[in-house]
């Protein structure tokens, strides 16, 4: 069989070395694992908890010179419930990284759109355009409320540089502007020149943008997120359109996005196969 | 495509012997359109029920070191809901067979789905008498050459379009079971479904899979499904697709000298993409042409002769 099954699809057991509690529902898991630790942002691993689950989680941090990679969880259900009762020295298991992650493209002026745990994906796709470009970056980071901003201080911290710039919004005002981060994204898309926009978070949050992207003709990317069992394009559960997710994706240009704009931003498919509204 | 390539299974046209084999991709009408894009001289939906089923819970699939393991167990929308993927389907107007793919937990569950997918426009069915990891069904019943006879017979019964029988290998003897369904009326048999097997993490003393136990795919089970292939050949006298580890044209090749007109895919897509159609079509063919042949009928069961 090929490398990409046999070396990267390999089932690992890892052991938990580090966990940092991010906000209220959200906690930070690191681990050591060398094919995690030399993923590129927007790839996702699945991560195995024995006798529960297996979840697909994008990589929030990677160490490829220590070898570690983290993990960002929200707990929301059984398997993130799990998650968040590991003690460091716990087993984990992980295959991966899969996926395509995003694409660093020649930018003068970027735009980033992050929302909730959309941030896991996005922050080290910040930090790698930040270290290697010399481009304006305008980061949009949005939250239902104060506490629930997920790597503020960490993007603050890269984002300290002449030509950068963020705006934080909370649905409840507690921080920064009261709204949603989609607004300022329309105001400054309206006033402003920008040759690449990436954006992660709720679905809808990222329809809306690329309906924006779409209406100023500016180059998009964005992360999406289904139900996954496989991972390697074989059982069709996170199918969008033509495309699988976990193996076309997780991350998905403007264009593509426009052929299944019938489906994204409006349903996903269940682990049955049916289809639920966004 | 070359004319070399096309082929017939119990009176379906197919333009080249590659098929997307049932369980993979195939929930959504895109995601068949797609391998039929890529290819696929045919397409299996994934196994439907009467009543929507989310199967089991991850891990649902795991790879050991020479192949894949799997236990999605039979998620599907249900019948009524996936009649409209194929009615979607259907409106391109292609030449390629649609095949569904049904699974039922009674004789009349069989009949009744694979009567719903027909009317909805699906040209065949083929009936999963096989999984190996979902109680009272697939291989449940497949493992016994009497109520495969009944579940054959039933759904015949109800539907005019041609049956095929997806068989087992978790059996004494495949032959008898291949022989029941035949009988019985089936226009064809598909072998093999995998391979009943585990795998237990070591560092945890977990079984991996959710369901400890699933079907075993991918190149270690080519050989085995060649066995099955070639002796069913010698027995009965309807078409045999094979089904089992085909990664390569070399695999093909060897399962239609076995006996087979038509092969399906499946894990290898997870290693060669949905170029694997093509790919193997056009080796088959080239390989037809430096032999002299002049189509795929002309080497089916040919390995018997020696």
């Amino acid at each position: 069989m090929s490398a990409y099954l046999t070396t990267t699809n390999q089932l690992r057991t890892v052991r938990i070395v580090g966990i940092r509690d991010e906000t209220p529902t959200m906690k930070s898991i690191t681990f050591r694992d060398r094919p995690s630790a030399n993923a590129s942002p927007g790839q996702f691993v699945m991560v195995w908890i024995p006798s529960v689950d297996e979840v697909p989680m994008s990589l929030s941090t990677t160490d490829p010179k220590e070898g570690f990679a983290a993990i960002t969880v929200e707990k929301v259900g059984e398997a993130t419930k799990a998650l968040h009762k590991m003690r460091v020295g716990d087993l984990i298991g992980t295959r991966g990284p899969f996926g395509n992650g995003y694409t660093l493209t020649k930018a003068r002026n970027i735009m980033i759109v992050g929302g909730g745990t959309g941030l896991a994906s996005i922050a080290p796709l910040t930090e790698q355009i930040i270290a290697q470009k010399r481009c304006g970056v305008t980061f949009l980071l949005g939250a239902k409320t104060c506490n629930e901003l997920l790597f503020l201080e960490r993007i603050k911290a890269v984002l300290s540089k002449p030509d950068c710039e963020m705006i934080v919004t909370t649905d409840d005002g507690s921080y920064g502007e009261k709204g949603l981060v989609t607004d300022p994204a329309e105001h400054l898309l309206e006033c402003e020149k920008f040759d690449m926009v990436y954006a992660c978070g709720p679905e809808q949050m990222m329809y809306r943008v690329f309906l924006l992207t779409e209406r100023h003709k500016v180059r998009f990317q964005a992360s999406l997120e289904r139900f996954m069992r496989c991972a390697i394009g074989l059982c069709g559960t996170c199918v969008i359109g033509r495309f699988r997710v976990c193996r076309d994706g997780p991350v998905f240009s403007g264009d593509e996005l426009r052929e299944v704009k019938s489906e994204f931003g409006h349903f996903r498919r269940g682990f049955d196969g049916r289809k639920t509204s966004l | 495509m070359s004319s070399r390539l096309t082929t017939e299974i119990a009176g379906l046209k197919l333009s080249n012997p590659t098929m997307l084999a049932a369980g993979i991709l195939g929930l959504s009408e895109a995601s068949l359109l797609e391998a039929i894009k890529n290819g696929a001289g045919a397409v299996v939906t994934k196994s439907v029920g009467l009543k929507p089923r989310s199967g089991y819970v991850n891990p649902a699939v795991v790879q050991v070191s020479c192949g894949l393991l799997n236990a999605i167990g039979l998620p599907n929308p249900g019948a009524q809901d996936f009649a409209e993927e194929i009615k979607e389907l259907k409106k391109h107007g292609l030449s390629v067979p649609v095949i569904a793919s049904v699974f039922g937990f009674s004789v009349e569950e069989f009949a009744r789905a694979a009567s719903i997918l027909t009317r909805a426009g699906a040209d065949a069915v083929e009936l999963n008498l096989s999984c190996p990891h979902v109680k009272k069904t697939g291989s449940e019943i497949g493992q016994s050459p009497s109520l495969v006879a009944k579940v054959v017979k039933k759904v015949k019964g109800v539907v005019d379009k041609p049956v095929i029988v997806k068989l087992t290998p978790n059996v004494t003897d495949i032959v008898e079971v291949a022989k029941a369904g035949v009988e019985a009326g089936a226009d064809a048999v598909t072998a093999i479904n995998t391979v009943r097997a585990m795998a237990i993490d070591i560092e945890t003393a977990h079984p991996v899979l959710a369901n400890k136990v699933g079907g075993f795919s991918g190149p270690a089970i080519k050989p085995v499904a060649v066995r099955c292939v070639y002796e069913i050949y010698e027995e009965i006298n309807v078409p045999i697709i094979g089904c089992g580890g085909v990664t390569t044209w070399q695999d093909a090749v060897e399962f239609m000298l076995a006996g087979a007109p038509a092969v399906q895919i499946g894990t290898a897509i997870a290693s060669k993409g949905l170029e694997v159609f093509k790919s193997i079509a056009k080796g088959i063919d080239n390989f037809l042409k430096r032999k002299g042949y002049r189509s795929v009928k002309e080497i089916v069961g040919l390995s018997h002769h020696h």
